[in-house]
């Protein structure tokens, strides 16, 4: 059973509706216990990052997911459900708040890309490494993104990355812990194949 | 190795069918907007927009049933428009499956509803819709209301400034004066809105020919959105794709797997 977290509004029909096609059964939950013992465990994301920290503080998904990672439970955080699991958030930082805590599985920051156009919205192309196994087949294909934030040093034991106006993170892999910056679940059948790749390995 | 440029189909949807010329010789139903948006996947559209042109506010649990619908079974980008009044709305069409929402008369009438939507649930989830023409306003465009029926009076450079400032996160621009005639994007007003913007620019109003979608982009869109040149079959999305590319545009190949 895959759960996906549900800790605040925002569209996560079409994430359970991208899961089930794999014929896995999926729910939506804020239930603990849920989430805990789930096979698998979806961390979507909506909004900016402080807000998103908040509603996950609000459900104890911040716990949820640091004992997931200890017990290397398989756990996929997906764009703002990726950047919490990064130790700080300089989104909204202004002089008397100089950042976010995240939930600090990784330590890094995710900061402001520096491009022309923000947010960087569209399809773009995702660099895998060949090892990797959330992206096999599919190593260099464009993948959906809407985000302004990103990290952009490396984490874990495996990164891909893509650019735009500089390179950043765009997906990590560190043993049972996965995240994508970009959306699988609006990405088409590449999209369909990564969550394919990635609930083949619960 | 880029953002590729989006080509967005649009359909206008009232009373739960796809209305405004439409004429697929590959479909079941022509007025299925299900099945139109299923379609178009296929052929390779980066995005899709629903605009949902009813009349009256009881056809909204119809729209809000096709937008379902068409999550269940198409996983790209869904942007619905069209009668958005309130931050109740929006949160009814995201939780319905929707990705984004577009609002056009109800930011003219209240502005701060923007600011509402934003802070509730991010920038990405707002594109702004600006119906323009041309007008005797400072910039020389004007925001319309009701299709470009009514002119506001409002500077459309002015507004969308404002708008940014309020928490847009995209900005579709559309030419009234182009729209439905097939002559071409409008390329002054996409010239004119391009530096003043740092969100993304879809063009709308206008495409006919494969040239018409090149000189959007070189005028600054980053996004193409298209109706009836695309319902009518007088180009395939996958046709002005192969065009773009070779005209040395980071458009998206779909690979089918």
């Amino acid at each position: 059973m895959i759960a996906i977290l549900d800790y605040g509004s925002g569209n996560l029909r079409s994430a359970q509706r991208a899961f089930e096609t794999t014929g896995a059964e999926v729910v939506l939950t804020s239930d603990r216990r849920t989430a805990l013992e789930a096979d698998g465990l979806v961390v979507p994301g909506v909004g900016a990052f402080r807000s998103c920290m908040n509603g996950l503080l609000a459900i104890g998904g911040d716990e949820i997911i640091r004992e997931r990672f200890a017990k290397e439970r398989p756990t996929l955080g997906i764009c703002i459900g990726m950047q919490v699991l990064f130790s700080h958030g300089l989104e909204h930082s202004v002089d008397d708040v100089p950042s976010t805590d995240g939930v600090g599985v990784w330590d890094g920051t995710v900061s402001k890309l520096n491009a022309p156009i923000l947010p960087h919205m569209g399809w773009n192309t995702v660099v895998a490494p060949k090892d990797s196994a959330l992206f096999k087949g599919i190593e260099s294909e464009s993948f959906y993104f809407v985000h302004s934030y990103a990290a952009k040093e490396a984490v874990g034991q495996r990164v891909s990355w893509t650019e735009h106006g500089e390179r950043f993170v765009s997906a990590v892999e560190d043993g049972a812990m996965s995240a994508t910056q970009f959306h699988p679940e609006k990405s088409g059948s590449v999209g369909l194949t990564l969550i394919r790749n990635w609930t083949g390995t619960l | 190795m880029s953002l590729s440029i989006r080509i967005i189909p649009c359909l206008d949807v009232t009373d739960g069918r796809v209305v405004k010329g439409v004429n697929f010789t590959n479909l079941v139903d022509a007025g299925d907007p299900v099945e139109m948006a299923a379609l178009y996947e296929r052929e390779s559209a980066d995005e899709l927009t629903f605009l949902d042109i009813s009349a009256s506010s009881s056809d909204r649990e119809t729209t809000l049933d096709i937008v379902r619908k068409t999550a269940d079974q198409v996983f790209i980008p869904l942007t619905v428009g069209g009668g958005i009044r309130s931050v109740a709305d929006v949160n009814q069409l995201l939780r319905a499956g929707a990705d984004k929402i577009s609002i056009n008369t109800a930011a003219i009438a209240r502005p701060e509803l923007i600011s509402e939507i934003a802070d509730a649930f991010g920038s990405q989830v707002l594109v702004l819709s600006v119906d323009a023409r041309r007008a005797k306003t400072e910039s020389g465009f004007e925001v319309t209301t009701h299709g470009g029926r009514n002119g506001t009076g409002i500077d459309a450079l002015g507004w969308i400034e404002r708008a940014c400032n309020l928490g847009v996160g995209e900005i579709l621009l559309n030419s009234m004066d182009a729209d439905g005639t097939r002559q071409g994007y409008d390329i002054e007003m996409i010239e004119a809105v391009r530096p003043i913007t740092r969100v993304p620019l879809i063009a709308s109003g206008g495409a006919g020919d494969l040239e018409d979608f090149a000189r959007a982009l070189d005028a600054g869109a980053d996004a193409l959105l298209a109706a009836s040149v695309f319902h009518f079959g007088v180009h395939r999305i996958e046709e002005v794709k192969r065009y773009l590319s070779q005209a040395g545009y980071s458009i998206r190949e779909v690979s089918n797997q």
